[in-house]
């Protein structure tokens, strides 16, 4: 098809906007109302409304999809991942070593951002960080919680509160519909647990991590933590979607001697510097 | 789109190829959304040709795995050896295969071994894992994408997170699981799907943001969202970010004012009264960026601009519908013929789309037809009388509406011929384009009786004599030959009104 025949100077008179012909103002009429048509004429003008299925909508909507589905072909120019060469994590302590930034900029964000300046533990949200913070860390809260409910529900937007985290718990799932067994929410246990020899590897092929764990003190899993702590994780068999252990990332932990990584693998760390 | 990586399907195919795909998921969109079962999903896929070693197949979809195969990669992801990485990273590239995926979420434990590397605390790992768990959200097989409903509250819990590349990842996957099914949706609501949304908007990256886009633009377009979703989305600060974040510049990035542009016509095609986006000014400034863009494009559009421009004319063009919304802008109607003018080779389909709200601009404005016949736009319009029978259709109505409006704007129109570009509809067998040409023949015969003799002259008794018994046209055919009939001698009002504005 050809091009549209238009007027010269269109462009610019959309920039600079139109001048004010006053005899245009005289034109500005309110909305009239049509006139009713005559018979055997139907015609009046009326403004569409079209709704989702319209068949005027069928072409954009078809091509709208082409593009989700990556098909429309002139777009699918990737752009290149800036190139840098290898850098280490300046938090110190840390010796993680990285080639890419995006590589960098997770392993930040999952282990160093949202750090509990108490304890070290590390969250996924500031969110989550604050409320570890105020449940774990305020003595307050504690003496505050005998008589009010303080333990805010997790969910964003969600203003209810309960007096436990059990409470809280079976709010998340019952209301929330979250999982059970929701990583992020394991309760503070005060007192130790007894220490347990079972190795998940004999439980079965449903097991997430094969770890033997043999020790002398078991470690509490943190509420909603994400990072290793100062002390290594001891996964609680069955318990969870199984926590990983972070074997070979924190150089400052020291592995219990009686912890086994699982059949064949190495003891101890590789070496200091580890690819992301 | 112009964002960091995208599912490159055709990577390594031939132009012909790419084509003959295009031409066949053309037309399954087309009958799903004849069956009103219009739905997409997306995928982000690394370019990792690059990475690993750059061969032409690198990108081509793996072939399936056996069972055992299958087992093996889950066994050397769960143990807990050095190499778990390249496991993982084996298992992703395997997952690539529809075939492969569903065998994996058959194994006992598959998910859960994934949901836990997703969750833990091994940064690279969690990457990966989330990676897989893109891979099964975007399979067509149910099964395989509702296994991953045990990780929904995880990929909410990390939109509060940093990770621009992470954050992406768990947009993507979360929209791609959304139009799963109405149990899914039924499960990310309570959840705090739309709260959660609604503090990532106001993400400053423009990756996140496309994310969130695309998910509320699944969300928004589910069958039950006028009940369920569209409510609690105007409820919450979404509305007036969308609006932000719908004006693109130039310079900024498109993907995320694409997505955007959708959520709202999602919301004001199917929500009754838009009272919440009118309060918010959406008239003002979705007009503001239609004026926008038709001056700042160049000649030739960059590519993707009319998925920007296709969802902003529809919103405009329904809000128009709503009673008193009134535009008064002029500048609206040369913005839209600049934007025909360019998009008219590339993208006709924009046509429809533009006369849709051409027809609300016009219909009760008598300021905006006059407008419209001195701006000189006319003739533009007359020529899209040719680009389809929906473009006609919509043309002539613009047409009747400028008619109907009285004898000064018949007059105009006639300055143009527009006798002879009728004619050639009178003998076409569409009739609803016949029906609209009738009907515009009665508007100008009625404030311009020396149109009639005209139209005689051209040969239009004839032409009008064929439809004498089609049954929808005889009776409105009949009454424009009685016209035609008529002997000339009555002074026409067209000769003494004066045009008092030229």
């Amino acid at each position: 098809m050809a091009a549209l025949p238009l007027p010269p100077g269109l462009r610019l008179r959309l920039r600079e906007g139109i001048a004010q012909d006053p005899a245009r103002e005289l034109l500005r009429e309110p909305p009239q109302l049509p006139a009713q048509p005559l018979p055997p004429f139907t015609f009046s003008p009326r403004r569409l409304r079209l709704g989702p299925q319209h068949p005027l909508l069928e072409d954009g909507d078809v091509h709208r999809h082409l593009y989700l589905q990556g098909v429309l072909t002139s777009l699918e120019e990737v752009a290149e991942r800036p190139k840098v060469s290898e850098f280490s994590c300046h938090i110190s302590g840390c010796c993680q070593v990285f080639d890419t930034l995006e590589g960098y900029e997770h392993h930040y964000n999952t282990l160093h951002r949202n750090v509990c300046s108490f304890c070290k533990r590390s969250f996924p949200s500031g969110n989550l960080l604050d409320i570890h913070i105020l449940e774990w860390h305020d003595s307050l809260f504690q003496i505050m919680a005998e008589k009010q409910n303080m333990y805010k529900c997790l969910v964003e937007g969600c203003p209810e509160k309960f007096k436990s985290s059990k409470d809280r718990k079976d709010h998340l799932v019952t209301v929330h519909l979250y999982p059970a067994d929701f990583r992020f929410d394991r309760p503070k246990k005060v007192k130790s647990v007894p220490k347990h020899t079972s190795c998940p590897a004999e439980q079965g092929p449903s097991v997430p991590m094969e770890v033997s764990v043999e020790t002398a003190e078991q470690f509490q899993l943190d509420p909603m933590e994400t990072g290793p702590a100062e002390d290594m994780e001891i996964p609680q068999p069955a318990a969870s979607p199984g926590p990983s252990l972070p074997e070979k990332r924190l150089y400052r932990s020291r592995i219990p001697s009686t912890i086994c990584f699982g059949q064949g693998a190495t003891r101890g760390f590789k070496g200091p510097r580890k690819k992301v | 789109m112009w964002g960091r990586r995208r599912g490159r399907r055709g990577a390594g195919r031939g132009a012909e190829e790419l084509r003959a795909l295009r031409r066949e998921r053309e037309a399954a969109l087309r009958k799903a959304r004849r069956e009103e079962q219009l739905v997409s999903k997306r995928l982000l896929r690394e370019d990792r040709a690059a990475e690993e070693g750059g061969q032409d197949g690198a990108d081509a979809v793996p072939d399936p795995l056996s069972e055992d195969e299958v087992l093996e990669l889950l066994r050397a992801v769960q143990r807990g050896s050095e190499d778990r990485k390249g496991s993982l990273g084996r298992l992703r590239r395997a997952l690539q295969n529809e075939d492969t995926q569903q065998k994996f979420v058959r194994l006992d434990g598959s998910i859960r071994t994934l949901t836990g590397l997703f969750t833990s605390s091994l940064a690279d790992m969690q990457l990966e894992a989330a990676r897989c768990l893109h891979e099964l959200s975007h399979s067509s097989d149910p099964t395989v994408a509702e296994a991953c409903l045990p990780v929904t509250s995880y990929l909410l819990t990390y939109l509060s997170g940093h990770s621009v590349e992470f954050t992406e990842l768990c947009l993507y996957t979360l929209g791609n699981l959304v139009v799963e099914s109405e149990a899914v949706r039924k499960q990310l609501l309570p959840q705090g799907i739309i709260p959660v949304l609604a503090s990532c908007i106001q993400s400053p990256h423009e990756a996140v943001l496309e994310g969130v886009g695309y998910v509320l633009s699944q969300l928004l377009q589910a069958k039950e969202s006028p009940m369920e979703i569209i409510p609690q989305v105007l409820d919450s600060a979404l509305p007036q970010h969308m609006l932000r974040l719908v004006c693109f510049s130039l310079k900024a990035g498109l993907g995320a004012a694409v997505e955007f542009a959708w959520c709202l016509h999602y919301i004001i095609c199917r929500h009754k009264s838009n009272t919440v986006l009118l309060g918010l000014g959406a008239v003002p400034t979705l007009t503001s960026l239609l004026l926008h863009l038709a001056s700042e494009i160049p000649q030739d559009a960059p590519e993707g601009l009319e998925l920007l421009v296709c969802p902003v004319l529809r919103c405009l063009s329904n809000l128009l519908a709503e009673t008193g919304c009134q535009v008064q802008d002029e500048r609206l109607l040369i913005a839209l013929f600049l934007l025909l003018q360019c998009f008219l080779q590339q993208h006709p389909f924009l046509v429809q789309e533009c006369l849709w709200l051409l027809n609300n601009l016009t219909a009760d404005s008598p300021f905006l037809c006059s407008a419209l016949l001195s701006l000189d736009l006319l003739p533009a319009l007359l020529q899209l009388l040719q680009c389809s029978q929906m473009a006609s259709v919509l043309v002539l109505t613009v047409l009747c509406n400028i008619a109907e409006k009285g004898p000064f704007q018949c007059q105009r129109l006639l300055q143009q011929p527009i006798l002879p570009l009728l004619l050639p509809i009178l003998a076409l067998p569409d009739p609803e384009a016949l029906g609209q040409c009738l009907e515009l023949l009665h508007l100008l015969f009625l404030h311009c009786p020396q149109a009639a003799a005209d139209f005689t002259r051209q040969g239009g008794h004839q032409a009008l004599e064929q439809h004498q018994n089609t049954p929808e046209l005889q009776e409105r055919a009949q009454a424009l030959l009685d016209v035609v009939r008529q002997p000339l001698g009555a002074p026409s009002p067209c000769h003494t009104t004066l045009p008092a504005f030229s």
